[in-house]
């Protein structure tokens, strides 16, 4: 037995479900709009226009605008004082703006109109406007609307939000059939990867929510398997359950134990022998222990702690814990969904310190008195974390990295171990 | 609604922010859902600063929406006062929190801190970032020196015989074009003439260091947009006249020494060259001589727009085709600049009308901001940043002030930069076929890739479909599309509308190898 499968076996036997803390008070992260930056990439044919204020166009060019458009693919419609005070009609403005965009992209299959704090506090109905739009633009393009507001939505929920408005235009499985669905944005390579995994188990026809194009909507109905590729797709999952589908419980795809156990679900669901499984994975797993090993050297016995970011947390707490030897300090999450996490829970130590919430003030300062080796946190406090000696990891790079399946597994511990070893490496 | 791709400026909340991390012992609440503290990484990220912005959030939710917003901001004022004791509180709201009307600035007042607390007023919907930073500032330094002002009819103290003479620079901020490098860069300045510096704000002020801007001589009003209000209420209140001249450019920044010196009551010498500034004979050198009549399209803040349209025409011998504005408060200055180039002056902050403006006129060289480079992008044209809004790129390591003598060797090296050097320049009109050196290829001292071709391909079908769809029977003929090619991609955009425009005004309706000659000799290039 390798060292890694004593560590899984070690870590089942000590097992059971932590305590959540939760903490309210200011919380330093973004709202769901920023899911925008990558979305726009994911789905190449969508637009993404954001009815709120200049704040909300704010927040995006300063996220997304260091790369350099020559065609943007997401724009922000700026409610103006004649919208609120009800001079203009803000439904006649919208139709005019959406107009506007259509005319300047005409390459556009799929629009979103994306809600805001603003919107959502004077209450704009944009379902209503994304069915009127589509009437109006139909055959050509598709309008739909979901809320990204940082009043309902942490980050990478907006994502969530997204997705589940498109499962109401999913086309309906034909009664009899059954598929897998992947839900939630994958790097096109992890996406491939999976792809030829799920063909050598014979586990198909599969598909990919979210499409590359938005013209490419997977199927959906009584016999679709669901397995969610990202923890913070609770909406999405729901929604899709209630077109029929079932939810596979699983652990999330990261590392090996966590792509092995997702795997797994799958295969059960399709009856598909454990002694299939272990073919087929046993070469990806035996690489993908081989590249562990090396960054396990330079991360077993170091400390970290989580701060709340995207929900990615407990899943990638678990993968450093179990297969690169870290210790936690503490780890949080912008929200915990129990149904969710449930294979991932039992998979942590029951004493850990686990915070569902944020009170910024307070947990920097049990970072501080910490004093862990790795802080993941995001950039707002990245920087000041470095200058009072902590080395961190910017968390925001977990959502823009390849880092699913058993490949990645090696690259995603390395993402924690670079600042430790850059921090060795400079002399400055 | 507005449209808006790209915006020039955040929300004047922004500028409020920005005020606060310039300077020590203040802080500020802000009254903001949860995710507007985006805007930290614009400090702690994009201006690398190493701590955190001197901000506390309510950051409520939208369950918090139905309880008591307004005890959320007690709670946070009380905690972020207990925990950062500043020398002053300021309170405000972003644009969500405008909506709800909790008033925090009146809350904040009655909650008996011991120290000065200054609600602020940031109109979301309808002012923007600079607006908010120079109400800010301004709020800040009336409520702080309000109870100082001498009585009307007082004499100014007189400086003290042989004492130097001293300056305030006021405006420079966190988050500004290259500010920290150009405070020390007009220090230098001033101290070559003999003024010294009194108090620099906001960028590293305490408000104790306000209380002591009376004391200098005259205030240097660096960046009008950020410290205008302020400098002026001084000069009314305090009788410190107040410097205007913004020292970008060789020839700004003399005039700018001639006006201290007339502020400060000194001799200037103007005979003397500007010592370490290269920038002047680098421009005279034979080198240069190419960059003669480079059609620059300019937009930026006023004062960037301004000093950088001057530089252009005078010192490095641009033609200016385009001048604007996102700075709608500043709009006046950029006109009459405007006038003195002979071009139409653009004030808009829709990003789409700067597109379209630059697309019209096919600049060789575009001066802007962080927006432009988009622009510049889609339309295959070189451009050089000159202005916030910027990103991260554009607050470097090394010293790179865009003020005084040392600012115009930056930007001289800045804006020649991205143009094809001279002698590529030739050879690409002279051989068309070469396949490493071609048109589509970026130029070499850039590095690989590939220039996009749209100023070229797509342009007459984005940009003139306008002007088009008025003389549909105007036609190129094949000969004279080929002939066309043959001009240098960057002043091809150019002799394809000049040559649309003679036919036009001459009646041609198809327009041969002749007519694009004929247009040629009509312009006289």
């Amino acid at each position: 037995m390798s060292s890694a499968d004593e560590q899984r076996r070690v870590g089942v036997e000590s097992c059971g479900v932590p305590n959540v803390n939760r903490e309210r008070g200011q919380r330093q992260v973004f709202c769901g709009l920023a899911g925008i930056v990558w979305l726009h990439r994911k789905i190449q044919d969508a637009f993404f226009l954001v009815v709120g204020s200049r704040t909300c166009a704010h927040l995006l060019q300063s996220a997304a605008g260091v790369m350099i458009f020559a065609e943007p693919r997401f724009a922000t419609a700026i409610l103006q004082e004649r919208d609120l005070a009800g001079l203009a009609d803000c439904n006649q403005e919208l139709d005019r703006v959406v107009a506007d965009v259509l005319e300047r992209r005409s390459d556009i299959k799929t629009l979103f109109l994306v809600g805001s704090c603003p919107s959502e506090v004077i209450k704009l109905d944009l379902s209503k406007a994304a069915e009127r739009l589509s009437e109006t633009h139909q055959g050509r393009v598709r309008v739909l609307d979901y809320s990204a507001s940082g009043l309902e939505t942490t980050f990478t929920q907006g994502e969530d939000v997204c997705l589940m408005s498109l499962t109401p235009q999913l086309p309906l499985l034909a009664e009899g059939e059954s598929s897998l669905l992947v839900v939630g944005t994958l790097p096109d390579v992890v996406e491939d990867q999976f792809a030829r995994i799920f063909r050598d188990l014979g586990i198909g026809p599969v598909h990919f929510l979210p499409p590359r194009q938005s013209t490419e909507l997977p199927p959906v109905g009584k016999g679709s398997r669901v397995l969610l590729a990202q923890p913070f797709l609770g909406e999405t999952a729901r929604a899709l359950q209630k077109r029929g589908a079932t939810l596979l419980d699983a652990p999330y795809p990261l590392g090996i134990e966590g792509t092995l156990g997702w795997l797994k679900a799958a295969a059960d669901a399709w009856g598909v022998s454990e002694e299939r499984l272990r073919e087929v994975t046993a070469a990806p797993i035996a690489r993908a222990e081989r590249g562990l090993a090396r960054q396990r050297e330079l991360l077993a016995g170091k400390r970290i702690t989580f701060l709340p970011d995207s929900q990615l947390e407990i899943p990638i707490a678990r993968f450093l814990a179990r297969e690169c030897g870290m210790e936690l300090v503490e780890v949080a999450t912008p929200f915990l969904d129990r149904q969710l996490m449930e294979s991932e829970l039992q998979l942590l130590p029951s004493d850990l310190r686990l915070t569902e919430g944020q009170d910024v003030e307070r947990q920097l300062d049990r970072v501080r008195e910490d004093r862990p080796d790795l802080t993941v946190c995001g950039l707002g406090l990245a920087n000041p974390l470095e200058a009072e000696g902590l080395r961190t990891k910017w968390s925001i790079e977990l959502v823009f990295s390849p880092i699913h399946g058993f490949d990645q597994a090696a690259d995603l511990a390395e993402l924690f171990a670079r600042p430790l070893v850059r921090g060795a490496l400079l002399q400055v | 609604m507005q449209l808006t791709l790209w915006s020039y400026e955040g929300p004047p909340h922004i500028g409020a922010m920005r005020l606060a991390a310039s300077m020590k012992g203040v802080h500020l609440v802000l009254h903001a859902p949860q995710g507007d503290t985006y805007a930290d990484l614009l400090f702690t990220m994009i201006e690398r600063r190493p701590q955190r912005p001197p901000v506390s959030y309510t950051t409520f939710q939208a369950r918090e929406l139905g309880t008591d917003t307004a005890e959320l901001v007690k709670t946070t004022i009380q905690q972020t006062y207990d925990r950062f004791k500043p020398s002053v509180l300021m309170v405000g709201e972003s644009c969500t929190a405008e909506l709800i009307q909790d008033q925090p600035g009146a809350l904040a007042q009655g909650m008996g801190l011991p120290v000065p607390v200054l609600p602020l007023e940031l109109p979301a919907y309808a002012r923007k970032e600079n607006w908010g930073a120079n109400e800010t500032f301004y709020q800040l330094i009336r409520g702080l020196l309000r109870s100082r002002v001498p009585a009307p009819g007082s004499e100014r103290e007189l400086r003290a015989e042989g004492a130097r003479p001293k300056a305030n620079l006021l405006g420079a901020s966190s988050l500004g074009f290259r500010c920290r490098d150009d405070v020390v860069e007009v220090t230098r300045l001033l101290d070559s003439v003999g003024v010294d510096v009194n108090v620099v704000a906001p960028l590293g002020a305490s408000p104790e260091d306000l209380l002591r801007i009376p004391e200098a001589d005259f205030n240097v009003c660096m960046y009008p947009e950020i410290a205008d209000q302020s400098c002026h209420w001084l000069e009314r209140m305090f009788g410190q006249p107040m410097v205007k001249t913004v020292p970008i450019g060789i020839g700004a920044t003399r005039d700018f020494l001639h006006e201290v010196g007339r502020a400060a009551g000194i001799e200037i010498d103007t005979t003397k060259d500007p010592i370490w500034s290269r920038m002047p004979w680098y421009s005279r050198s034979v080198d240069s001589t190419y960059l003669t009549g480079k059609r620059v399209f300019i937009f930026a803040d006023a004062t960037h727009a301004v000093a950088a349209a001057r530089i252009a025409a005078e010192e490095l011998g641009f033609t200016v085709v385009g001048l604007g504005t996102y700075a709608r408060e500043f709009a006046r200055d950029v006109r009459e600049a405007a006038k003195r180039y002979g071009v139409d002056p653009l004030i808009t902050d829709d990003y789409l009308e700067v597109e379209a403006r630059v697309a019209e006129v096919q600049p060789e060289l575009v001066l802007g901001t962080q927006m432009e480079r988009h622009i510049a992008k889609r339309l295959g044209v070189p451009c050089a940043v000159i202005s916030a809004p910027v990103h991260i790129q554009d607050f470097p390591s090394r010293y790179a002030p865009q003020m005084g003598f040392e600012g115009a060797n930056v930007i001289f090296d800045t804006w020649v930069h991205p143009l094809m050097m001279g002698l590529e320049e030739h050879l690409i009109t002279m051989f068309r076929e070469d396949f490493e050196f071609h048109d589509a290829a970026t130029p070499s001292h850039l590095g690989p890739g590939t220039r996009k071709t749209q100023s070229e391909d797509a342009e007459p079908a984005a940009a003139e479909q306008a002007a088009r769809a008025d003389d549909a029977v105007m036609a190129w003929a094949p000969e004279a599309e080929q002939e066309l090619k043959k001009i240098p991609f960057f002043v091809r955009g150019k002799a394809r509308r000049n040559t649309e425009r003679f036919a036009e005004e001459c009646g041609i309706q198809t327009i041969t190898v002749e007519t694009l000659y004929d247009a040629k000799a009509h312009f006289g290039r």
